[in-house]
């Protein structure tokens, strides 16, 4: 059982890249915690750094109080999956499994026993001779995870461990991973690039972007109250739509004006965002998640006008992408909104399944009760 | 497409007249070896050279009762030997120096090594016969052994094997608790016994049948090695090519039977270096 800290920790490389910008964290004994962001954010840095795969340019890392900037890998008692699994392709699973034991020069009676503990925790007893090459994606996975188990090692660090996996196979490997963590309740420090897992698995998220940390919180938290408009698009599929607004005031009442609607901002509202007052006759972004807007009944007298174009069909819920008058902010920083900055859509997410087709008319509502604000700089306003 | 049975029949005869041109020679050699002495010459000009009659092994009892052949076998065996067991550690360990360790001036060490492979032995034999010379180590073992052992090439070929070897595993390794020696060893090494082979073979040819540097540096025939046993056994009177033609098949028979086994690795050894390189 263990604590990692980072503390101002910071990563450059010889080219002049700097990968991870004084970054401060604690994960506590027994988390989960998932570091999410898009490619190249620097989050596998940062655990090759916990690992000790990668020296530290500055500022310290400390495991259970300790600084182990310049500790060797093998005296951190961390235990890593790697994406790729690393299986050592000319072992058997067994000789996989006994690998770590081995280099502990731990006795012969108890590799074999801790071994036979493993493989039936993971189901591996069938496969104890075979090479990594006769098995199927999801079983190098669980040799992979027993590896990392079979250590008793005080931290896991895992990086996209799932990414190699077919979608159903990643669900059902991802409910396992956590039952594993919650049964073991080993410290581990989890890297993925998919939100969708982040928010799945994390007991806290950690997102970072361009090697700064965004925002650390529990899933719900960061959903909810994204602390800047890459958060915000980042997090949930599809991402918060982020449109551009301005705060007006008339005859003492806050209203916000999109595009060329005025709509009055409820008391709960700017209770809830006192933060607001302060932003008066400002430009400023409106968060909206997709399923947070919905068609406008006939009485409607907040509704906008919306033009189809495009339909995603998936069953169980539809996303539009809608034309309106509101003019919407593409957040360059994620792929996802460098996708949609060719197409500045306003997203709709409805239950079930409707009959809309490309060209088609609508008239949407925004829930005013589930609008987030940030200011021109995309910081969120409290 | 399928391609017609003409144009099989085609390949396989073009396949068949090759395997007989690079064959032809070997099997003139070993009935060569198996004919009375006259019968060499005298047939040698036509097809009858190729057929197998009046066959005795009296060639072979005349090189061992004229000629030292078991020491001359055990010289070439003993520094081929040596070459190339030494060689796999040494050019193996620094290749993984060169490909995975951090060093300052790696690149620039590599680069001079790679510079090595385009000097032809011949450019440095007389430095090289001056330095042994100084030493006082001609006539001896080790002056056969010591400056191959390190090679440019194998380097090379290593190096462009271990490259391909994925990090993650050495990572892996290291996180487990193996030191680097140990993941060379345990990791690096089981992995990449294709390029094991090839370099082995490669060495084994080259020294098997080298013949420039032994005649520089051996004055009798103590630590002679059997191709310059060979050249002298061919101007020892009286000149028999029978018996020259059985001291030859002795001296390859071990070559051909070490590329008979390893022929697998050493195919895929020498494709796969090649395709990363």
């Amino acid at each position: 059982m263990a604590t990692i800290e980072f503390d101002n920790v910071c990563k450059s490389f010889g080219d002049g890249i700097n990968a991870i910008h004084e970054l401060n964290l604690k994960v506590d004994d027994g988390e989960l915690m998932v570091l999410v962001g898009p490619s190249g954010c620097g989050k596998s840095t940062l655990l090759r750094m916990t690992a000790g795969l990668e020296e530290v340019s500055s500022g310290e890392i400390r495991i259970d109080d300790r600084v182990v900037n310049h500790t060797p890998p093998q005296q951190r008692n961390v235990a890593m999956v790697f994406q790729n699994y690393a299986l050592y392709p000319h072992m058997t699973v067994r000789g996989n499994l006994e690998f770590p034991l081995r280099m502990q020069k731990q006795p012969a009676n108890r590799i074999e026993a801790s071994v036979k503990r493993i493989a039936e925790m993971l189901d591996l007893s069938p496969l104890l001779d075979r090479k990594p090459k006769a098995l199927s994606g999801g079983q190098r996975q669980r040799v992979a995870m027993g590896r990392a188990i079979i250590r008793e090692a005080d931290i896991f660090l895992m990086d996209e461990p799932l990414s190699n996996l077919d979608a159903r196979l990643r669900v059902e490997i991802r409910g396992e991973i956590a039952q594993l963590q919650r049964e073991l309740a080993i410290t581990t420090l989890y890297v993925t690039h998919d939100q969708a897992e982040a928010m799945t698995l994390g007991q806290r998220v950690a997102i970072i972007d361009q090697g700064l940390l965004q925002q650390v919180g529990s899933p719900q938290e960061i959903y909810e109250r994204p602390n800047n408009s890459f958060v915000a698009g980042f997090i949930g599929s599809p991402g918060m739509n982020l449109i551009q607004a301005s705060l007006s005031s008339e005859r003492g009442e806050i209203g916000l004006r999109l595009g060329s609607k005025r709509l009055p901002l409820p008391q709960p509202v700017l209770a809830s965002y006192p933060g607001l007052a302060s932003h008066r006759e400002e430009r400023l972004l409106v968060g909206i998640r997709p399923h947070a807007i919905h068609l406008a009944h006939a009485d409607s007298t907040q509704h906008l006008a919306a033009r189809v174009c495009a339909v995603e069909a998936m069953g169980h819920e539809t996303i539009l992408h809608l034309d309106t008058e509101l003019i919407m902010h593409a957040n360059p920083k994620t792929a996802a909104d460098k996708a949609r900055e060719n197409q500045p859509h306003l997203l709709v997410q409805l239950n079930g399944h409707h009959n809309f087709r490309v060209g088609d008319q609508l008239r949407i509502e925004l829930g005013i009760g589930k609008l987030c604000f940030f200011d021109a700089d995309g910081r969120a306003i409290g | 497409m399928r391609p017609g049975a003409g144009s099989i029949l085609l390949r396989y005869l073009l396949l068949a007249g090759l395997a007989i041109f690079f064959i032809a020679p070997l099997l003139m050699m070993f009935l060569g070896s198996l004919k009375a002495d006259h019968r060499v010459l005298l047939e040698s000009g036509s097809l009858t050279a190729f057929l197998p009659h009046e066959l005795s092994l009296q060639n072979y009892s005349d090189v061992f009762r004229r000629t030292d052949f078991l020491r001359f076998f055990f010289n070439s065996l003993f520094i081929t030997g040596c070459v190339v067991i030494c060689g796999l550690v040494v050019n193996a360990l620094a290749a993984y120096a060169f490909a995975r360790l951090q060093w300052r001036g790696r690149d620039l060490i590599f680069n001079l090594v790679l510079a090595l492979m385009i000097l032809p032995f011949e450019a440095i034999a007389v430095p090289l016969f001056y330095g042994a010379s100084i030493l006082g180590l001609r006539d001896t073992y080790a002056v056969q052994i010591l400056p191959f052992i390190a090679n440019a090439f194998a380097i090379y070929l290593f190096y462009s094997f271990f490259i391909g070897i994925p990090k993650e595993l050495e990572e892996a390794a290291r996180i487990d608790g193996a030191s680097t020696l140990r993941i060379f060893f345990s990791i690096i090494a089981p992995n990449a016994k294709p390029v094991f082979a090839s370099v082995a073979i490669l060495t084994f040819l080259t020294w098997w049948g080298s013949y420039l540097w032994p005649t520089m540096v051996t004055i009798g025939p103590t630590v002679r090695p059997l191709p310059v046993a060979i050249a002298s056994f061919y101007t020892l009177p009286p000149l028999q090519w029978g018996d020259i033609l059985a001291f030859g098949v002795m001296m390859v028979s071990p070559v051909l039977l070490l590329f008979v086994i390893f022929q697998r690795w050493f195919v895929a050894g020498v494709a796969s270096s090649a395709m990363k390189g």
